[in-house]
């Protein structure tokens, strides 16, 4: 292969391999902007992912989104019902429902698959080509020619954006997330504000879940998204919250993750694979260490809406 | 002025919260282009009627009528600092969004109002000042006409104070109805056009505020309440140095600070003071300060530093000594040992097994004295020892305070409130932009109001 | 996490909460069963037959991985009273593992007496070692142990797949685990032939110091205060909070990577790929079932290793798979986190 083929196989890869980690985090920033943080988000991932694969058994992609965005949205719910209705820790309560995630898609594909798995043949996404853009030399193949879940991925960036900072639901969201008692006191439906934004994040959880499942592994596996969700919490926090931060650490998370491939096919045979799985994971703890002190969480994140801070 | 109508009517409220009656048969009318001034001690009812004519709890009997929107700015800052203050009016006004043109929106109410704020400054990064100004400006941003200032100069020195009382003045003159609830009768004395006093919750003195002086505001809101208890202290200075205070804390001469002084700090918000406290207390490091002798804090934030809510009272006074305790904890003692400092410091509402939050504001006060105290430390520190006690809780603080002076400690006081430091002082530091100097004691107020500011005296 | 701490000292364990939770999650899970399809009523028979239905059941399968859950919940509740987090106990028990393989690979000379100390050893360096980049990057950086511990779980999960196919890979090495450690740093069974071992003893041991620790030792009130109020317990009470929460950290870790080492020297004797099915998760829900006190997290820890023991002979018997455990501990956190939050 040639140095440029490589180059563009790693970067088109990065993409692939950051989109659902991308839609994840972005969901994840509107939660954590209104104070929810959700250690669920893996198990809303999960869920999206066995959602899609589901779908995609019946022989549609789009039953499969939908049952993706249902199963974040569930988990989502059960996350703000217990944390933020029930006012119950949110980091013990997120680490709860990615357990009930993992046992009930468990349950469900194997009723769902049999004990032979999902197999290969889903109906998956496969990458779209966007006229003109996709032309470009390089960028084009790398940017241009992935998944439709990408590009979905692509505008939820300004969406996301334009959400938080342009929309009175944004302002009230952050409010709700900065300091809740003066959100109530401005009026702010504080409690329904926080359970929207964790319900968005659930979605969009579910849709890198399906993401995972139909443009990258093609089938469903127990506890396929190992970490992804985790990771995606790494990715807010590098990310600064903001969403432009975090599509570009989802980037860099993306790269990490392709490193394997390009590792593979440049034949660097010496180093033991294991450390190229667990690079990501490194990845996120320096990148944590790195962040921490230029940026600030909400103020009023995983705190419950009537605490002192 | 008497022709127009009110714009906010309260009529015949009474209120209790469980058993404890808290207002009764109160009536308060506030017209445009009036204010009206609310006085009475802590607890003598003012918030709960104020909250009641907000709407924020309904009361048991009576009535209100608004006929304009009301709005209360509260002591406490409820802006948010990591908005900005364009973000903060917005949220407040219900605007869709603080971007672009909420910014316009938040300069034109600026500019209206006349407010030195720039809508793009994020308020964590203003002064105290102006973050109380933000807050007005947040109420006038929901198109209120009737504002209820709750004590919205404790945290400002005095020619501060002075810009504030006119701003107010400005705004009812526009139109406004303004409810100022306080208890300096100097300020409410030189703006208020009429007066309501409640004591106990009960309307005391209720008409305009031409012939009132302090004497009978004073009177009024005080009534019968006993004065402070009488505590022979020796002369300043007298006693064993316990603090020295040296450069780069103090331009010149070093302050030596002894046993049997009760040592009042009066600054703004943000001078400095915090640390200075602290380093006395042996909390943390700060250049110029040394102490000898052990010591002892009095908290500022009694629920969050001085208390944990959910521990027993005997947790709560083994919390303060087991850094230094022994390893194995002997409960049986300690329970006596926390049943004796009930009794000793008159605790009410608890026993040694109940939890700290159960008990009121003023007997957790006391329960911390009572603990501070009781190690008999050489030098006391006390960060606003009365904020939000009653006025018999606070006579009694006082008097504790100037007991443990009178019996050896170097006494520290810091409080917001310029005229407590003062009268519970014998001796008088004022600190600006971390740099403390002493005045004489009988210093007028307006000059230690000046040194406070940094202006030369 | 003062949500659920229970902060009156020596607070005895509600018995009525706890048994409830459980059978409530039970309930649950045999609902959801029904509804997917699953003979709920067979997958019941199965998991009473495997918890508890015989002296096998019993004392070789509900005990054996009642011993590490024990530890692993102690691990969580000592932290959790002191305020901290460690999400990670799922990575200090592998690295535990790990440390007391290799340990017990290397002791074949030595006599019982010290070959056991010094697996179990192993385990408590390793597991404590594990935590020390999150417990490092709290303190100099800030970053909440909640992430980092999570993350370092798969990193240990690497870590052990690189160990078994790397340099504790077995001699013949076609397979991905290490040879059987040496026949003294095995513990020994209990009741022979009876697979209940010595860690459950050791575990039990465990509890009943740390119990005293919390009621009666000042090292136990501090790490209360701590938990309960760090601005309280720094004001007030003068105490170097970070270094408390640094302090448990480590034990945490330490306990749990000692889960980790009587598996290896009580179960499985050798290294596995996979050797928890998740005992540092299911460890949160026996940790909040006891309420975080020792007394009841000895009784959580065995409703919850008959729990695993059911498990197993619900999918070999019914065909329900394992995982579906995982729904119960779900249902016993959330439960018990609303039945203990704090009210106000």
């Amino acid at each position: 292969m040639s140095d440029d083929a490589i180059l563009i196989g790693f970067g088109a890869a990065t993409v692939r391999v950051a989109t659902p980690l991308l839609l994840a985090a972005l969901g994840e920033t509107v939660s954590e902007r209104g104070g929810v943080l959700n250690l669920g988000i893996e198990g809303a991932m999960l869920g999206g992912a066995l959602g899609a694969a589901v779908g995609a058994a019946q022989g549609s992609a789009v039953v499969g989104l939908a049952l993706a965005v249902a199963a974040g949205l569930v988990a989502a719910l059960l996350l703000a019902a217990v944390s933020v209705w029930g006012r119950a820790d949110q980091i013990i309560a997120g680490t709860a429902v990615t357990l009930a995630a993992v046992g009930v898609t468990g349950l469900v594909a194997q009723r769902t698959f049999g004990s032979a798995g999902a197999g290969l043949e889903l109906a998956t996404l496969q990458p779209v080509e966007v006229p003109l853009l996709g032309a470009i030399p390089v960028v084009g193949p790398v940017l241009f020619r992935q998944s439709l879940l990408t590009y979905l991925g692509y505008l939820l960036i300004p969406l996301t954006w334009w959400l938080l900072y342009r929309t009175r639901f944004g302002l009230e969201l952050r409010a709700s997330g900065e300091a809740p008692t003066s959100a109530r006191a401005a009026g702010v439906a504080v409690r329904w504000r926080r359970t929207a934004g964790a319900l968005l994040g659930g979605a969009l959880a579910g849709l890198g879940g399906a993401s995972l499942v139909l443009a990258q592994v093609g089938t469903f596996t127990e506890k396929m998204t190992a970490g992804r969700g985790f990771i995606a919490i790494a990715i807010v926090v590098l990310g600064r919250w903001h969403p432009g931060g975090v599509a570009l650490a989802a980037l860099l998370f993306g790269a990490a993750t392709a490193l394997q491939y390009l590792v593979q096919a440049s034949g660097l045979g010496g180093v033991p694979w294991q450390l190229l799985l667990a690079l990501p994971y490194l990845l996120a703890l320096v990148a944590l260490a790195s962040a921490v002190g230029r940026a600030r969480a909400p103020a009023g994140l995983a705190r419950d809406d009537q605490e002192e801070s | 002025m008497s022709a127009r109508p009110p714009l906010l009517t309260l009529s015949h409220i009474s209120h209790h919260f469980g058993a404890a009656p808290v207002l009764d048969d109160v009536s308060l009318a506030v017209r445009a282009g009036e204010v009206h001034a609310l006085l009475g001690e802590n607890g003598a009812g003012k918030t709960t009627l104020m909250r009641i004519a907000t709407g924020a709890i309904a009361a048991r009997d009576g009535s209100v009528a608004r006929e304009a929107p009301v709005a209360m700015v509260h002591q406490h800052f409820t802006s948010i600092p990591a908005f900005t203050v364009a973000e903060n009016l917005a949220l407040a006004a219900g605007w869709p969004h603080g971007g672009p043109r909420g910014r316009d929106r938040a300069a034109e109410l600026i500019a209206r109002i006349g407010l030195p704020l720039d809508p793009t400054a994020r308020v964590d990064g203003l002064s105290v000042q102006l973050r109380q100004r933000l807050e007005i400006a947040q109420a006038l941003a929901t198109s209120a006409r009737v504002l209820l200032l709750d004590e919205p100069t404790a945290v400002l020195a005095p020619r501060e104070v002075a810009e504030l009382l006119s701003l107010v003045r400005r705004l009812a003159a526009e139109g406004a109805a303004i409810v100022l609830i306080s208890h300096k009768l100097a300020e409410v004395l030189e703006v208020a056009d009429t007066v309501t006093v409640l004591r106990a919750g009960r309307v005391t003195l209720h008409g305009p505020m031409a012939g009132q002086t302090a004497a009978s505001l004073s009177e009024a809101m005080i009534g019968g309440a006993m004065p402070p208890r009488e505590v022979t202290l020796p002369a300043p200075g007298g006693g064993e140095p316990r603090v020295r205070l040296g450069p780069p804390l103090v331009a010149d001469a070093p302050l030596v600070l002894h046993s049997g002084d009760v040592v009042g700090i009066a600054a703004i918000e943000g001078n400095g003071q915090r640390d200075l406290l602290r380093a006395i207390a042996g909390h943390r490091a700060l250049a110029g300060v040394e102490v000898e002798g052990t010591t002892g804090l009095v908290p500022e934030d009694r629920g969050l530093e001085g208390l944990i809510g959910g521990f027993t009272l005997t947790e709560n006074l083994l919390l303060a000594e087991v850094r230094d305790g022994p390893a194995w904890l002997g409960w049986g003692a300690l329970e006596e040992r926390t049943a004796t400092l009930l009794t000793r410091w008159d605790v009410r509402g608890g026993t040694p097994r109940s939890a700290a939050r159960a008990l009121s504001g003023g007997n957790q006060q006391k329960f911390i004295l009572g603990r501070t105290l009781g190690q008999a430390p050489d030098v006391v520190v006390a960060e606003d020892p009365t904020r939000g006690l009653d006025v018999a809780a606070t006579a009694e603080v006082h008097a504790r305070l100037r007991t443990a002076a009178a019996e050896g400690a170097c006494v520290v006081v810091h409080a917001s409130d310029l005229d407590e430091v003062r009268s519970l002082a014998t001796r008088l530091l004022v600190m600006h932009e971390g740099v403390v100097r002493e005045l004489p004691r009988d210093t007028p107020r307006a000059s230690v109001g000046d040194a406070m500011l940094g202006l030369p005296a | 996490m003062n949500t659920t701490v229970v902060s009156r000292r020596a607070a005895v364990p509600d018995l009525v909460l706890t048994l409830g939770a459980f059978l409530l999650g039970l309930a649950l899970l045999l609902a959801f069963l029904s509804v997917a399809g699953f003979d709920a009523a067979a997958g019941l028979a199965a998991l009473w037959r495997g918890a508890f239905g015989s002296r096998y059941a019993l004392l070789s399968a509900t005990l054996v991985p009642a011993a590490p859950l024990l530890l692993l919940g102690l691990a969580f509740a000592l932290a959790a009273r002191a305020g901290a987090l460690n999400i990670g106990m799922e990575g200090q028990f592998a690295m535990g593992a790990i440390g007391a393989t290799w340990v017990g690979l290397a002791v074949g000379g030595w006599s019982p007496l010290l070959a056991i100390p010094a697996v179990l050893a192993a385990g408590l360096v390793a597991g404590a070692a594990w935590i020390v980049v999150p417990v490092v990057l709290r303190w100099r950086f800030g970053v909440t142990e909640v992430i980092s511990t999570l993350l370092l779980n798969f990193v240990a999960e690497a870590a052990v797949s690189w160990a078994v196919t790397g340099p504790l890979q077995e001699a013949s090495r076609s397979y991905p685990q290490s040879d059987p450690i040496a026949m003294s740093a095995r513990l020994p069974r209990l009741l022979p032939p009876d697979r209940v071992h010595l860690g459950f003893v050791v575990a039990l041991a465990i509890a009943a110091v740390l119990w005293v620790i919390l009621a009666r030792h000042r090292l136990g009130f501090v790490w209360r205060a701590v938990g309960a109020s760090p601005r309280a317990a720094t004001v007030t009470g003068r105490l170097p909070v970070e270094r408390v929460a640094a302090t448990v950290l480590l034990l945490s870790g330490a306990l749990a990577g000692l889960g980790g080492a009587i598996e290896v020297s009580g179960v499985s004797a050798a290294l596995y790929q996979n050797l928890s099915p998740g005992y540092g998760f299911t460890a949160i829900a026996v940790a909040l079932l006891g309420r975080l006190h020792p007394a009841g997290i000895v009784v959580a820890a065995i409703l919850f290793g008959a729990l695993q023991a059911g498990a197993g002979a619900m999918q070999r018997d019914a065909g329900i798979p394992a995982v579906a455990v995982h729904v119960v501990q779900a249902v016993v956190i959330l439960v018990m986190l609303l039945a203990t939050r704090r009210r106000g």
